[in-house]
């Protein structure tokens, strides 16, 4: 196996149409080593139809998408090279959990006991006899990873790998992720979900409608796309801000009658008002959520919205206290951003064929 | 490119590992030899009903193979399941996903099921002919017979291209219930009823079924004449063999997965 000298994904104006409906447009970027690398897009962006065209399940109608700087069936023992979990459906359930694993090593000369190893690894030795029909959502995603684990390669690749887990099986996902990238490994996930990323990616790269919308460093998008301002509230709110005003801050009066200021940090904010003696009963600086920012983001790549404005004025809910970026815990839901973009259907998306 | 004794390794666990492989050839086996024994006891049990020329032009090893178009059934199941169920479970992206080279890919898959209905259709065929003689009485024949060992090696060689034929098929349409809907009732009904439609039956005379079936006659009639001998029957079954492994393979080859 060759060392991790360039174990690199790299696409080159990438382009997926199905009839006059281009499902991928032109991508061009490239996923690196050593970092969770989050592939982002709202549903029906063409996350997967590019993952599938990495793994030359799909031709490209134009472009091109080369691994190790080779295409995916130049690759002998690919297995070795990249490890992916596309559905993890995508199984016989006849077949038992070993035997599938069997299969798929004895295809790439992979030694026996790997089977073992990453049935062990993702925690299904005790069901490795069991036929994979009987397997719960969970079980079946554990069944894909340690699929895609079993050459040992270099390069992960993962297709909204926590969809439908419960936390435990969310946490365990995550964290083998961050691990497999700490190892200096390649690892490449999509998800729909901007705050999933946030807990997992180091690298962020959004589509929206097959376009490239981002490709940056998680923190240099949290600082670019994070609008942060400072709340305050007082009870003489109209001295307050003529205090501001005069200041030369923009003062934006919020629903619930507190203040919000855009351009000014917190101590700043807060000696003002100490000097002139205004009573402070709140004085806390606030970042918009990073869903809310994905949302700006990919707003002109959705087709149809979900009804209401998209807008995002200082006084939107999706605010929540900085420090928290992602903005809540682990396998917690978040109605916004489940809802998000729901009634869009992009019809020639192929999901779950 | 992938190493070939790999992927057949691969595929022969496929194969060996889902119950409907051994199930389907199973009951290939059981049919054909327990209906064909079957109808050798009646034949001989009934054996003075017969006219004249019936028994003039009695085909002793014909009889014994009587039940395959019976069997055949569950041999076009087993040749329809081995392709079209990687699509039907969307194992095929897996598959493909480790072994990217598709050829290599559809060959070791034909190399494994091809070899495997081998052996079952020759240990059927054999069967059907000892023990639907052993039922004949003095009706029977020898394998020692002109043209009888022939016919019995020649069932076994039809029934393995029959599957490999299902194969080809099954891999262009890509779906179970469409292969089964189409085959099954094309070998049962759609050709034997040609076949005794006055015309059709001399196109029908030209499809794989008919003409493999060829070389398990031993007795010639003017009934079941036909311009091609037993191994011009089978190269023609072998040629409709071909075309359809060759149009499973263009569709796999140029279609996403």
């Amino acid at each position: 196996m060759l060392a991790s000298l360039a174990t690199m994904i790299e696409l080159q104006g990438l382009t997926k149409r199905y009839g006059d409906k281009t499902a991928v447009d032109h991508l061009t970027f490239t996923v690196r080593p050593g970092v969770v690398t989050g592939f982002l897009g709202p549903n029906g962006a063409g996350k997967s139809t590019t993952m599938r065209m990495v793994l030359g399940l799909d031709s490209p109608t134009s472009g091109d998408v080369r691994i190790d700087g080779r295409h995916y069936a130049q690759l002998s023992e690919p297995l070795k090279y990249i490890g992916a979990l596309l559905d993890a459906k995508d199984v016989h359930g006849g077949r038992t959990a070993y035997n599938h694993l069997l299969c798929l090593a004895q295809s790439n000369r992979i030694p026996r006991h790997r089977v073992d190893e990453v049935l062990e690894t993702v925690g299904l030795t005790a069901v490795a006899a069991k036929r994979s029909k009987g397997f719960s959502l969970g079980m079946g995603q554990r069944l894909g990873i340690a699929a895609a684990l079993l050459g040992d390669p270099e390069i992960l690749m993962f297709d909204e790998p926590v969809n439908g887990l419960d936390p435990e099986g969310i946490h365990w996902i995550r964290n083998l992720m961050k691990g497999l990238a700490a190892q200096g490994r390649t690892v490449f996930v999509s998800s729909h979900l901007m705050s999933e990323m946030a807990l997992t990616a180091e690298h962020l790269i959004v589509i929206g409608r097959g376009r490239l919308l981002a490709d940056t460093s998680m923190a240099d998008f949290i600082q670019q796309n994070s609008r942060s301002f400072v709340r305050l509230r007082s009870p003489q709110p109209e001295r307050l801000k003529d205090v501001m005003a005069a200041a030369g801050h923009t003062v934006v009066t919020a629903e619930d009658g507190a203040i919000e200021i855009q351009d000014g940090d917190a101590a700043e904010l807060g000696t003002l008002a100490a000097q002139h003696q205004l009573v402070l009963h709140e004085l806390s600086p606030q970042r918009a959520s990073l869903e809310e920012a994905f949302m700006q983001l990919t707003a002109d790549a959705v087709e149809y919205h979900a009804g209401g404005p998209t807008g995002s004025g200082p006084s939107d809910v999706g605010a929540v206290p900085q420090g928290v970026p992602a903005g809540q815990p682990p396998g917690q839901q978040q109605p916004p951003a489940q809802e998000w973009g729901a009634q869009w259907r992009n019809p020639d998306s192929r999901k779950g064929r | 490119m992938a190493n070939p004794s790999a992927v057949v390794q691969s595929e022969w666990t496929k194969i060996r590992s889902v119950r409907s492989t051994v199930w389907t050839l199973a009951l290939a086996l059981i049919v054909t030899v327990g209906l064909g024994a079957l109808i050798c006891a009646v034949i001989n049990g009934t054996w003075n009903d017969r006219s004249v020329e019936e028994q003039a032009t009695f085909d002793a090893t014909a009889a014994s193979f009587s039940a395959i178009v019976l069997g055949q059934l569950a041999l076009i199941v087993f040749g329809v399941l081995i392709i079209s169920s990687e699509y039907s479970t969307g194992m095929i992206r897996t598959s493909l996903a480790a072994v990217p080279q598709r050829g290599s890919f559809y060959g070791a898959k034909i190399a494994v099921a091809g070899a495997l209905a081998f052996v079952v259709s020759m240990i059927t065929s054999f069967l059907s002919f000892f023990i639907g003689q052993s039922l004949l009485g003095s009706h029977k024949t020898s394998i020692g017979d002109p043209g009888v060992l022939r016919a019995v090696f020649g069932a076994g060689l039809y029934m393995t291209l029959l599957v490999l034929f299902c194969i080809g098929v099954a891999g262009m349409l890509r779906s179970p219930m469409l292969g089964m809907s189409i085959l099954m009732p094309f070998f049962f009904l759609v050709t034997p009823i040609l076949s005794v439609v006055p015309k059709a039956k001399d196109v029908a005379k030209y499809f794989p079924d008919r003409a493999g079936q060829k070389i398990m006659q031993v007795v010639q009639t003017s009934d079941n004449h036909t311009s091609y001998g037993p191994w011009g029957g089978i190269l023609i079954m072998a040629l409709w063999v071909a075309a359809a492994l060759l149009g499973g393979y263009l569709v796999l080859k140029k279609r996403d997965a």
